[in-house]
């Protein structure tokens, strides 16, 4: 017993030599990368470097990654285009990108990483909650930052104190002007008097699109009949739409992600609810989950129209081999389009890269330009919010397709 | 056992690793002022706090022999309160931190009480199962408060903000050290053998005369409210609340470093804690795959270590300081199985 060499104590070495391996391994990449970083971060800020570095980050995986990949890959499209072009002055654009899996404790981390490697602006972060995280941390270092999808007010804007984030700004519009946008359309465009909402609790997005919904629609004479939620993971929608049928509405606001769209419209069917439905850029991806039939008449609004800019959607076709997957990768680009407007003006500026300057030049020109994007060329608001027309869409032949710039 | 053994009086003992902790401090406090960059400085703190976690939620696990799922519900509790109270507190930053700190402690602990008196009529899957809810309801209810309230204080969904961050490696450290010295004396108490014996066998424990119900809640509670001590420094440190952060998948987390560490051991605890925060940082260059090395290093624990990596083994100084006089340290096996005994 002593002296044997049990297979499984053979395989435990084995083991233990594979993960010390990998460990070591690991230690010894980072460490280097580290160092690299510290050199160059050095440089950067000895001789202004000959690359402006740029901090992309999001969740390129976990369960929100299918919107942290499209943020990421739309963004680093456009600065893959401008590198191609010549970069900003002649100087090549260097892209950082971190993945943050949807964690508030995560993305400060990543962002920290980053602005030791020596960042000057970020592109990002994609949803709300490590969003708001990176921007209570981004304050500290003034560091300009556009996020693509972040649509809660508080990103930009705190309502608490009355102050605007000033370095942080945001290439989509926000919860609150898409349930005003959505409230109007229904009211003036499309005539309808009485509405009801149904919508997900607990949700910042789908309560945010619902409230300002219904204050607006209120506000413009309607009524709203009805007002139905439901909680995370719920899947039978029959007992909200039956009292919603019972209240005779014209017309449901239904603000939330297109799976449950899917399921409360064919749910809506069966119970006899036949009104047209409308919805909120979490529309996006509908039309795999609900027929022709119950998609008739129902509108969204959305950043981005598919098909309304052929030049983006091949170029991300030709570096992605595939098609953009949501409305997502536009804003990235557009995000991307944003920062690199102001790097522009800070390097014609002739500013040293990184310094305080710098960053505020970027800021400056951000805050006061006029940004030509893909989902329509906009300016920011007083809270750093885009101000821009709404892609109003419907369905004809269960493609969504544009109605009209609203 | 020799009577001529040698061996360390207390006073000497703590003294020992108070030095050793002042050193150490010393030591980590020149690297995150002179060596660390700002991200490995975070990184460090996220250490700090994840120790504290795995430390107290050993409690329950390890020590007690319970397997709670709700620890990330403690946590939650610990950080609403102190993020709320050094919020709104008009007290100067570092009293109202402290204040703010001692009352996430205290209000996990209570609801450690609270939870802990109908759950630990159960054990096994029962415990675990209820646990689970209770932390569910915990996230629930700081998500839909508000409204049923109809005032502004939690924020649910939308996330608390504004919460001043005073947390930093002095603070964080100096709660780690409190947490650790606490735990480690309660288990050598009185109490604490008492907690010992519920886990090894219950029904001799309770023939001998130990109250199990009080002991188990006691330490239950114990573990709660340093649960709720390490999510005041989260608050502290992140700056923003939102009760998703504090789902099922936190709990787990906590439950995997105690494991990992071999339930029982506070070393373990410590050290799985450090290995498994610093892991996934450690390997980003390795993009997606780095996902897989932290499993793989699960799995393979597991496999060949399915004690934890110290099993309930727990490090003394002053176990090999004596050995060291006694000349007692290489020659092995049966002094050291006798010392094991003793401590």
């Amino acid at each position: 017993m002593k002296n044997m060499i049990s297979r499984r104590n053979f395989l435990a070495a084995a083991g233990v030599v594979a993960a010390a391996g990998v460990l070591t391994a690991c230690g010894g990449s980072s460490s280097t990368a580290a160092s690299t970083a510290a050199a160059s971060g050095s440089t950067a800020a000895a001789a202004s470097g000959d690359t402006i570095k740029v901090g992309v980050m999001g969740p390129l995986s976990g369960n929100v990654s299918v919107y942290g990949q499209a943020v990421v890959n739309g963004a680093t499209l456009y600065l893959k285009q401008v590198n191609a072009n010549g970069g900003i002055n002649g100087k090549q654009i260097e892209i950082l990108t971190e993945d943050e899996q949807g964690d508030a404790t995560q993305a400060v981390n990543c962002f920290t990483k980053m602005v030791d490697e020596g960042m000057t602006a970020l592109i990002g972060d994609v949803t709300t909650t490590p969003t708001l995280a990176v921007v209570a941390e981004s304050a500290d270092y003034n560091m300009p930052m556009v996020t693509a999808s972040a649509t809660a007010e508080a990103v930009t804007y705190d309502a608490e104190t009355d102050t605007v984030n000033a370095n942080v700004f945001r290439a989509t519009f926000t919860d609150p002007f898409q349930g005003i946008k959505m409230a109007d359309y229904a009211y003036q465009k499309l005539g309808y008097t009485k509405a009801a909402v149904i919508f997900k609790k607990g949700a910042d997005y789908n309560e945010g699109l619902a409230e300002n919904f219904v204050n607006e629609f209120e506000s413009l004479g309607g009524t709203i009949v009805d007002q139905e939620s439901y909680s995370e993971g719920d899947v039978d929608f029959k007992t909200q739409l039956t009292t919603i049928l019972g209240k005779d509405p014209e017309t449901v606001f239904c603000p939330n992600y297109y799976e449950e769209v899917g399921q409360i419209l064919s749910q809506a069917e069966s119970v006899g609810l036949t009104v047209p439905f409308l919805g909120g850029d979490g529309w996006d991806g509908l039309e795999g989950y609900a027929t022709n039939d119950q998609l008739k008449d129902t509108y969204f609004c959305a950043n981005y129209a598919k098909g309304s800019n052929a030049e983006f959607e091949d170029a991300y076709k030709a570096e992605y081999g595939e098609e953009y997957p949501n409305g997502f990768s536009p804003l990235g680009y557009d995000a991307a389009k944003t920062v690199v407007y102001g790097l522009q003006a800070a390097e014609d500026a002739g500013l040293e890269a990184g310094t305080d300057d710098y960053k505020q030049a970027v800021i400056d020109a951000i805050a006061s330009g006029t940004i030509d994007g893909i989902t329509g060329t906009f300016t920011f608001d007083e809270h750093h919010d885009p101000v821009k027309q709404t892609a109003i869409l419907t369905y004809v032949d269960g493609k969504p397709v544009l109605k009209e710039m609203f | 056992m020799n009577k001529n053994r040698k061996t360390l009086k207390m006073p000497v003992r703590y003294l020992m690793n108070a030095v050793l902790v002042v050193l150490l401090f010393l030591a980590l406090s020149y690297m995150t002022g002179n060596m660390l960059s700002t991200y490995q400085n975070k990184v460090l703190m996220t250490v700090g706090i994840n120790i504290i976690l795995a430390v107290s939620l050993n409690v329950a696990t390890g020590y007690l022999g319970q397997l709670p799922l709700g620890h990330a519900g403690f946590m939650a509790v610990g950080a609403y309160t102190c993020a709320l109270f050094t919020k709104y507190s008009p007290l100067p930053d570092g009293v109202s931190f402290a204040i703010g700190l001692a009352l996430g402690a205290v209000m996990a602990g209570l609801f450690g009480v609270l939870i802990g008196v109908p759950a630990l009529r159960l054990t096994g899957d029962y415990l675990a199962i209820l646990t689970l809810g209770f932390g569910e309801i915990i996230r629930i209810t700081l998500n839909n408060i508000d409204d049923v309230l109809g005032y502004s204080l939690f924020y649910g969904s939308k996330g608390l903000k504004n919460i001043p961050k005073y947390s930093n490696f002095a603070n964080v450290f100096l709660c780690v050290v409190i947490t650790c010295f606490l735990i480690h004396a309660m288990m050598k108490s009185r109490h604490g053998r008492a907690v010992l014996a519920i886990r090894d066998n219950e029904i001799a424990a309770e023939s001998c005369g130990i109250q199990t119900t009080y002991y188990k809640v006691m330490a239950f509670a114990f573990s709660a409210a340093f649960a709720g001590l390490a999510g005041g420094l989260y608050a502290c440190y992140i700056g923003v609340l939102n009760p998703s952060t504090f789902g099922f998948m936190k709990s787990i987390e906590i439950l995997v470093m105690v494991v990992l560490g071999g339930m029982g051991s506070m070393l373990g605890s410590i050290l799985s804690a450090t290995v498994l925060t610093i892991l996934p940082e450690a390997t980003r260059s390795f993009d997606s795959y780095r996902m897989v090395i932290y499993s793989l290093v699960l799995v393979l624990m597991m496999i060949f270590r399915p004690g934890g990596l110290l099993g309930s083994y727990d490090f003394s100084m002053s176990r090999i300081v004596e050995k060291v006089m006694n000349g007692e340290l290489f020659h092995k096996k049966n002094a050291d199985k006798e010392g094991a005994d003793h401590e």
